[in-house]
């Protein structure tokens, strides 16, 4: 059963084309990783398959229930405390009050939010658990599937290793299937089931491996050799980490 | 409950408390002016002390209130008046390029008549009413609330938008739940410009126009040189303003500005 299935799709700025012949389709419950260098179209197509913007070619199927997204940054209401930030979804959803209150609860738990922090305004919050309000907003709907879209890249190390186990266990206990963006590769064989790599220019897919065992389960010498057997055997690999897209010109 | 009713009696209580440098800032001003007093004498500037007990005369007399409330009823009909409409179509600026376009060189233009021109034209329209003053007021008034609404959705977080659109808020409800708070942090400070600019053009309108109100009553002490009475009147009209501003403004201003507040470091809670 696939829960999401893009074909052909292509997109435009202002005539310029950032994105074309991007083809993928994702199964329930599959997390799926997508990088490729900066400025390659990454951020464009999530956008496109989660419906912000419309693309100019090709076609997006969804069979998903309701899909939620978690951005580069947090992207919190400030006039609202965390508890109303994390409820926010809940609340166009329209579910009652009692019902909210208590799944922003359980959502805040997972992602350890204590009691105080939930009634602090994004400014009183640290970097880091403003991160983790915006998971539990995405989390608390219960979606079935979930845009990540390099969620972490602000975050230092060690934040970055909870984090990435705290998806991985949602991902899990909540069975959802996710597009996860990043630029990291480390981190993308840490999180995903499978993870695709990106043509520099968006011109398509160029690689795919399917990462052995399961998230959660790998350690990290495994993960560590499997990102060196990716770099040495495939090529579209190695520009991964290339930073600066305008040095290939 | 308790929380919610415990934190508006703090805050109240700390502005109170900085009631305490406005009390200030009076009695240097009152300072200044008594030095003024006793440099220039009575004719020319009446003392503050003499000046508060006229305004304080002035209103033990029933016909001045109602004196006040005229001037202060034409004001604030007049700023709701320009309030709404100028909030509306500046929002509506904000959305829609074409109109914002359109607009721009028609405000260059409102902007540019001065206020004594439009009162003069109304004058002529309606005639020494309460519609000239009013009309004088959207005229000048409208203006800057308009451009601080367009400013307002111009300048919003569109990465909030996209986020609402994300968990499925349709336009209405992106706009009634995160464009329109965005809207207000412009349209505030402007509301409270315009609910002075209400004010002083209300008194002059109404000085000019000889409609009555604390205008028409400036206009009498003028003419029989009353500058104690002229200065009392003006004392009472800055009142009026003020308990306006306090009354209506400052306390929604407050109110949607508390994470603004939270944000502060300890000790510069101004
Ligand atoms: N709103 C926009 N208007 C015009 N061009 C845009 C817009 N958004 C993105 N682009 C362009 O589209 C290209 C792809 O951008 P996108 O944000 O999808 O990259 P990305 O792969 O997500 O990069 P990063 O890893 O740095 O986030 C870039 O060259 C960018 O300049
Ligand atoms: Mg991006």
């Amino acid at each position: 059963m696939t829960a999401l299935t893009l074909t052909g799709v292509g997109h435009a700025f202002f005539g310029r084309t950032v994105l074309s012949r991007v083809s993928l389709s994702i199964r329930r419950g599959e997390v799926v990783a997508l990088v490729g260098p900066s400025g390659c179209g990454k951020s464009t197509l999530a956008h496109i398959a989660a419906g912000l913007i419309s693309a100019r070619e090709g076609r997006v199927a969804n069979h998903y229930r309701r899909h939620a997204m978690v951005f580069q940054d947090p992207r919190l209401l400030p006039w609202r405390g965390a508890a109303g930030n994390i409820a926010y979804p809940l609340e166009l959803s329209g579910m009652s009050r009692r019902e909210r209150d208590l799944r922003v609860r359980q959502s805040a738990r997972m992602v350890q939010l204590e009691g105080q922090d939930l009634d602090k305004f994004p400014v009183e919050l640290s970097g880091g658990m403003r991160q983790r309000v915006a998971i539990a907003r995405a989390m608390a709907i219960e979606p079935d599937f979930v845009f990540f879209d390099e969620p972490f890249t602000a975050l230092d190390v060690a934040l970055k290793r909870r984090m990435q186990d705290l998806v991985i266990a949602a991902a899990r206990h909540n069975r959802f299937a996710a597009l996860f963006i990043t630029h990291d590769l480390m981190e993308a064989i840490r999180v995903a089931h499978r993870i695709l790599v990106m043509h520099h220019k968006g011109q398509g897919l160029v690689g795919e491996r399917i990462v052995d065992g399961e998230p959660g389960n790998r350690d990290d010498a495994s993960i560590f050799a499997s990102m060196q057997a990716f770099l040495r055997s495939d090529i579209a690999f190695a520009h991964v980490h290339d930073v600066d897209e305008r040095r290939r010109t | 409950m308790v929380g919610f009713v415990g934190d508006r009696l703090g805050r109240l209580g700390r502005f109170a408390w900085s009631g305490w440098s406005g009390l200030a800032a009076v009695a240097l001003l009152a300072a200044v002016w008594q030095a003024g007093h006793e440099a220039y004498g009575d004719f020319i500037l009446p003392s503050p002390m003499a000046t508060a007990l006229a305004a304080i005369g002035l209103l033990a007399a029933p016909e001045n209130w109602t004196l006040l409330l005229v001037t202060m009823r034409r004001a604030l009909s007049g700023f709701f008046l320009a309030g709404i409409l100028g909030a509306l179509l500046g929002v509506i600026a904000g959305y829609a390029p074409a109109v914002m376009r359109l607009s721009r060189p028609l405000l260059t233009v409102a902007l540019g008549v001065p206020p004594i021109a439009w009162i003069v034209l109304t004058m002529i329209w309606f005639g020494a009413s309460d519609a000239t003053v009013a009309a004088t007021i959207l005229v000048s008034a409208t203006p800057v609330v308009f451009v601080a609404g367009a400013e307002g959705v111009m300048t919003r977080d569109r990465g909030l938008d996209a986020m609402a659109e994300v968990f499925g808020a349709g336009p209405i409800r992106r706009f009634l739940s995160v464009g329109l708070r965005q809207v207000c942090a412009h349209l505030l400070p402007a509301l409270a410009l315009a609910l002075g600019t209400s004010f002083k053009v209300a008194v002059m309108a109404e000085l000019l126009a000889n409609a009555g109100g604390v205008g028409g009553a400036l206009a009498r002490t003028r003419a029989m040189l009353d500058i104690t009475g002229a200065l009392a009147w003006v004392m009472l009209s800055v009142v009026a303003l003020v308990v306006g501003e306090y009354g209506l403004v400052r306390p929604v201003r407050a109110e949607l500005e508390r994470w603004r507040e939270a944000a502060q470091p300890w000790g510069v809670k101004r």
